[in-house]
């Protein structure tokens, strides 16, 4: 930038100073006046978190520790249970399973979206002919309503006629029974959801490497550092806030996924895609009799396995800013 | 500092409104009319829109009645959660057409009045379709037309096996047409075994067809009927999809002209007969001949209970205007797909549409699934079974290990 335009600038900030300036006492007067007025700003987003955010919170809390069947819904005289429900829904035979499927789900989805998030994103740092179209491609999968994507990998993975294993016929392999199978169901929705969070990875990993100053890579291509050594030593290293922060939302995203598993086989054969959230939705809303009270059980141990990786990231952020 | 703050409340807040939206389901409805000249109605059927043939007979019988009717539309399932929440505000509609299994569970929690409060007449109505609606020796509503299942067969591939379909009068003589259709590489049957209520819905033929009782799931007859199917399966006269078929999965693999037989619903009439091949529909035939009991399908008209007590009267009078025999007939005509539930109507009916005569019947040999006064316990013994289903389909369990299981599982479910 030449100085002229430098010059011209530093004039007109000194104007401006000089005129609006008040005077300090008035200032602290007005400042120190109404705690309505603060009040009053505050107020949308207060009311706001509280109707939104603690209200539903408040009001599961109060479902999971009644005994609300459909009559006692309705009636309004639900009897207090205190922890009977949480109780009820541990010991369960559904919950070891769930739980494991919800683990097994949340862990290999965000393992191999974040892996191949990351690498399409690095894959695209460097400007090629079509890059951006390549990479608004790349969304698709995120633009499209969940019941379409969930519907479409249900046909391409249907035993009979599905276009998966036409595909392993025609190349002479045997056809799999991908959602009707207990041993492959989870699988095929693993895969399906990690197609689904593929895009979002990519959209933040890309935008996080666009703060990694270019110097540094020409700094170290001096040094004689190859691809794979940037990569290591300053990609990774300095992607890392960003990182935690994508799998700490994919985390969340991911444990409270219902839909992709609903659609393609309703936590089944034999409850083998039964994750918390789908137990918890089928309780709800899965049957011709809502048992209201499990449900929000099952929902409320789902907020509080949310809550300690929030807080997990919280202490990881926190020694990164003291380190 | 204060970013710390900001960010637990984020994380506190994502957490939430992630999980939250799982179990709180609230919502407010203020539609229960109070002006004495308008009456509420809602209905599952949003595909009639307002100035539909459907949305003037009702507002035909309001009229009737001397009143304006609200007519509101739901989807299916969101119409037992709205009444369920208009009930607990105190704001429920004057009339509800509501699905018949879900007859039981609205009246367990009291908002239902009975006919007889109402004053209304179920005498000329199909004992058997009336059941759904019957709880304890109390009536809680009128069906205003029924649907049910039964066996469509496409006559092009029947006839290419050398299979005629009027031969098939119990499951042996099924199974051997199934064998013949897939000798010639077609697929023999679709149904569905999903594992939601549909896959009891369509189980449920060849369970009481059996001879087998919802009260005992682990019955030899109810191993039958499953083996049955799983033998199918195995065999290859039913595709491995029918795991996860729903029936309009069933429907469209039926259209496709690749299987003999598939079992739906009084629905696809009009489809059927625009199918690009011949089609044909018998009764689900029952283990040692004649026809098996299919589940009823339809909706019932209810009216809930309201404070002020001076509006039945005229609740009456529009129930009874949607249950006359004209009444019937016309909603029938209407939906194209609804049997009238007396016997004058299905007479009149017949004499319109003489093709439906397959269709009576499997009306008049059905069962209400909440019917031998199970009520509200059948969802709870559903469940269970469709699980069972899944279970012996997918291959986890045998018919008998998977039947055992949900007997134990829906006794202490039910007895709660």
């Amino acid at each position: 930038m030449s100085f002229p335009v430098l010059r011209e600038r530093a004039e007109v900030a000194d104007d401006t100073v000089s005129v609006t300036v008040p005077h300090p006492r008035r200032r602290r007067a007005r400042r120190g006046g109404s705690p309505w007025v603060a009040a009053a700003f505050a107020a949308p987003l207060v009311i706001y978190l509280l109707v939104f955010y603690l209200w539903p919170l408040v009001r599961s809390i109060d479902l999971s520790i009644h005994d609300y069947t459909v009559r006692a819904f309705v009636q309004g005289d639900a009897a207090f249970v205190g922890l009977d429900n949480y109780i009820a829904v541990i010991t369960s035979p559904t919950f070891l399973p769930a739980l494991t499927n919800t683990t097994l789900f949340v862990a290999v989805s965000l393992v191999f979206q974040y892996a191949i998030g990351l690498g399409l994103a690095v894959f695209f740092r460097s400007h090629f002919p079509l890059s951006g179209v390549l990479r608004g491609l790349f969304l698709v999968p995120w633009l499209l309503p969940l019941i379409v994507s969930g519907s479409t990998w249900s046909w391409m993975m249907n035993s009979d006629n599905g276009i998966i294993n036409s595909v392993l016929r025609a190349m002479g392999a045997a056809p799999i029974n991908w959602l009707t199978s207990p041993d492959t169901a989870m699988t095929a929705v693993i895969i399906a959801n990690i197609w689904l969070g593929i895009p979002f990875n990519l959209v933040i990993l890309y935008s996080g490497l666009q703060n990694i100053p270019a110097d540094l890579y020409e700094a170290a291509s001096l040094d004689g550092a190859g691809s794979w050594r940037q990569f290591w030593s300053i990609t990774f290293p300095l992607l890392r806030p960003v990182s935690a922060i994508t799998l700490l939302l994919g985390l969340v995203y991911t444990l409270k996924v219902v839909d992709i598993i609903w659609i393609m086989t309703r936590g089944g054969p034999a409850d083998t895609t039964t994750t918390l959230a789908i137990w918890s939705y089928r309780e709800a809303f899965g049957t011709g009799q809502p048992d209201l009270s499990p449900a929000a059980a099952v929902g409320n141990i789902l907020i509080v396995i949310a809550l300690v990786f929030g807080f997990v990231y919280l202490r990881a952020q926190r020694r990164q800013e003291n380190s | 500092m204060n970013t710390k703050v900001l960010r637990l409340t984020a994380v506190l807040a994502t957490a939430t409104v992630a999980v939250g939206a799982l179990a709180g389901c609230s919502g407010g409805t203020d539609t229960g009319g109070d002006a004495s000249g308008t009456y509420t109605w809602w209905d599952p059927y949003p595909q009639h829109a307002e100035g539909s043939d459907w949305a003037k007979r009702v507002q035909d019988c309001g009229t009737q009645a001397g009143v304006t009717i609200q007519r509101t539309a739901y989807d299916t399932t969101a119409l037992t959660n709205q009444a369920l929440l208009s009930a607990q505000d105190g704001t429920s509609p004057d009339i509800i057409l509501i699905d018949n299994p879900a007859v039981s569970t609205l009246a367990d929690t009291g908002m239902l009045s009975t006919t007889e409060e109402l004053g209304l007449d179920t005498s000329k109505i199909e004992p058997n379709l009336l059941a759904a609606g019957e709880l304890d020796g109390k009536t809680y509503g009128i069906p205003i037309g029924a649907n049910t299942l039964a066996l469509y067969y496409n006559a092009d591939v029947l006839s290419a096996a050398g299979v005629d379909p009027s031969s098939i009068t119990d499951w042996a003589t099924l199974d051997a047409a199934l064998a013949k259709v897939s000798a010639t590489g077609k697929k023999g049957i679709s149904f569905s075994g999903i594992n939601t209520e549909e896959g009891s819905f369509q189980f449920l033929p060849w369970f009481w067809g059996a001879g087998a009782d919802l009260a005992d799931l682990s019955s030899p007859q109810a191993v039958e009927a499953l083996s049955l199917w799983k033998g199918w399966v195995d065999k290859g006269y039913a595709p491995n999809s029918v795991i996860t078929n729903s029936q309009n999965t069933v429907w469209e693999e039926f259209l496709t002209g690749d299987f003999g037989f598939a079992e739906n619903g009084t629905w696809q009439v009009n489809s059927a007969a625009k199918a690009p091949f011949k089609t044909g529909v018998i009764q689900l035939p029952a283990k040692d001949g004649g026809a098996a009991p299919a589940p009823t399908g339809g909706e019932f008209i209810v009216a809930p209970v309201q404070k002020d007590t001076a509006r039945y009267e005229t609740t009456r009078k529009i129930i009874d205007c949607m249950t006359t025999t004209e009444g019937f007939v016309q909603t029938a005509d209407t939906f194209a797909y609804y049997i009238p539930p007396t016997e004058e109507g299905q007479k009149e009916l017949l004499t319109e549409h003489p093709d439906l005569k397959t269709w009576v019947s499997a009306v008049q040999d059905a069962k209400g699934r909440t019917s031998d006064n199970l009520g509200t316990k059948y969802p709870l013994i559903s469940e269970q079974l469709w699980t069972a289903v899944q279970n012996v389909l997918s291959g986890v369990q045998s018919p008998q290990q998977a039947l055992d299981a949900a007997q134990t599982a829906a006794q202490a479910a039910t007895s709660k």
